[in-house]
């Protein structure tokens, strides 16, 4: 017994490294595996109100840039409105609407942090549950996706976005019906790659590429990426792919959270279909 | 001693509110990010009980990761560089060692002095962060160049903060 006291007061300095080191991988593995530890992250109440308190002073400063975003974006709103639109068929024409449903709702959301200079970043909103935002809805800024929510609090959320190691999005070429993914290998935050495109899809530089709208988070047809640079690899079947990403992810400031309202019956569907294939 | 614990709890602050606001937000081509809080441990007092340094180190690693949404990470990689503090300082040590009331900087000691004890110090902090962020090895250069080229930058930002505080008058 007087050894192992012995042993502990001689060496109780690199035992005290050895107790902070382990608490420190713990708290690192487990926020890694389950990114859900709600008190320890910037969703937290306090340091989310901190980052709400500085972001009220500095987004003045951007002011002018959201403006202009918001006004282009208007613009084509605007332009999709019935009173820009030429009356074909008269005044006496009802339009009883069975053809299309409301599939995705908007929620509007401001960006009060956001990093893109780590190897996984993450930005956190100004709503959370409150607003209704939920785990796994997917985020959209102005021009083109920024990412999914991962964490949510009662007032605020942390968002995994495409500059992300674990960030996968299903997207497709603009006018072709050829599916891919598109993730980020962790270096330049403007480019990201385009993976899983056959080496017999007939591709060219400027290519512009499209959410696929499969993976139910993100409407389909929303602009991401224009291709900057194409090689053909040597021994598999795909090209691999870089893209520069049409949305400045050092610059967000306004998002949307989408909403998908029929999520639930499309993930109970599936997930139907799949237990048969189980049960076979 | 109240004052001295005044003042370094002003800087504890202090640091964590530059590294959090401002330094994170520095970026050149995903290269450079400076990690100016490191200055913590290189400043504190040559008779700073060793278990204290590792307390203090472990407290301000948590601050700058509760606030950068890295848990962990920064926790590690300080504790690390503090737990090596003792052991440079014992290999670098000036022949009649150290005295209580001199300070760990180029006031007290050469240039050639403290550019080793911050750079190896700020070094192996950075080495280890790096590595836990991107917690692979594929791509070992890429990740190394981010650490030199950032230690090198939080390096002269340490050597810059020595100018303001030296006074040629008071050489010894």
């Amino acid at each position: 017994m007087r050894n192992l006291l012995g042993f502990l007061s001689r060496n109780s300095f690199f035992l005290l490294f050895l107790l902070l080191e382990g608490i420190a991988a713990f708290l690192l593995f487990q926020n890694n595996r389950y990114q859900r530890s709600e008190f320890l992250n910037s969703s937290n109440a306090a340091t989310g109100s901190f980052y709400q308190m500085v972001n009220n002073a500095t987004q003045y400063f951007e002011l002018a840039d959201i403006n202009e975003q918001l006004a282009a974006e208007n613009a084509l709103l605007r332009s999709q409105l019935t009173g820009s639109k030429i009356e074909i068929f008269g005044k006496n024409f009802i339009i009883n609407d069975t053809v299309y449903q409301q599939l995705y709702s908007y929620n509007e959301a401001t960006v009060i942090s956001n990093t893109v200079n780590k190897a996984n970043n993450y930005i956190t909103l100004d709503k959370g549950t409150l607003a209704g935002v939920k785990e796994g809805m997917g985020v959209i800024g102005p021009q083109g996706i920024v990412g999914i929510v991962k964490t949510v609090s009662t007032r605020f959320s942390s968002v995994m976005t495409v500059l992300h190691s674990q960030s996968k999005i299903s997207v497709k070429l603009k006018d072709q019906r050829y599916l891919g993914s598109l993730v980020w290998d962790g270096k330049d935050y403007q480019y990201g790659q385009l993976i899983d495109i056959p080496k017999n899809a007939s591709i060219m530089l400027g290519d512009t590429i499209i959410s696929s709208g499969y993976s139910s988070i993100f409407p389909s047809g929303i602009n991401l990426a224009t291709i900057t640079n194409i090689e053909k690899p040597e021994g598999n079947n795909f090209y691999a792919i870089t893209v520069k990403f049409i949305n400045d992810f050092n610059k967000i400031e306004k998002v949307y959270v989408v909403k998908n309202v029929l999520r639930e019956e499309q993930d109970e569907v599936e997930k139907a279909s799949r237990e048969e294939d189980n049960n076979d | 001693m109240i004052k001295k614990i005044l003042s370094f709890s002003v800087l504890f602050i202090f640091l964590i509110a530059l590294q959090v606001l401002v330094l994170n937000n520095i970026q050149l081509g995903g290269y450079l990010n400076p990690y100016l809080y490191v200055l913590f441990i290189l400043v504190l007092p040559f008779d700073t009980p060793k278990w204290l340094l590792l307390i203090l180190a472990f407290a301000l690693g948590l601050g700058v990761d509760l606030f950068s949404s890295t848990m962990g990470m920064h926790t590690m990689a300080l504790v690390f560089m503090a737990f090596l503090r003792p052991i440079i300082l014992k290999i670098i040590a000036p022949r009649d060692g150290y005295d209580a009331n001199q300070k760990p900087g180029v006031q007290d000691f050469d240039f050639r002095w403290y550019l080793i004890y911050a750079s190896v110090l700020t070094f192996a902090h950075h080495f280890i962060l790096f590595y836990l962020e991107v917690f692979r090895f594929s791509d070992f250069f890429f990740t190394f160049s981010k650490v030199i080229v950032s230690s090198g930058f939080t390096i002269l930002l340490l050597l810059v903060g020595q100018l303001f505080t030296y006074n040629s008058q008071a050489k010894r």
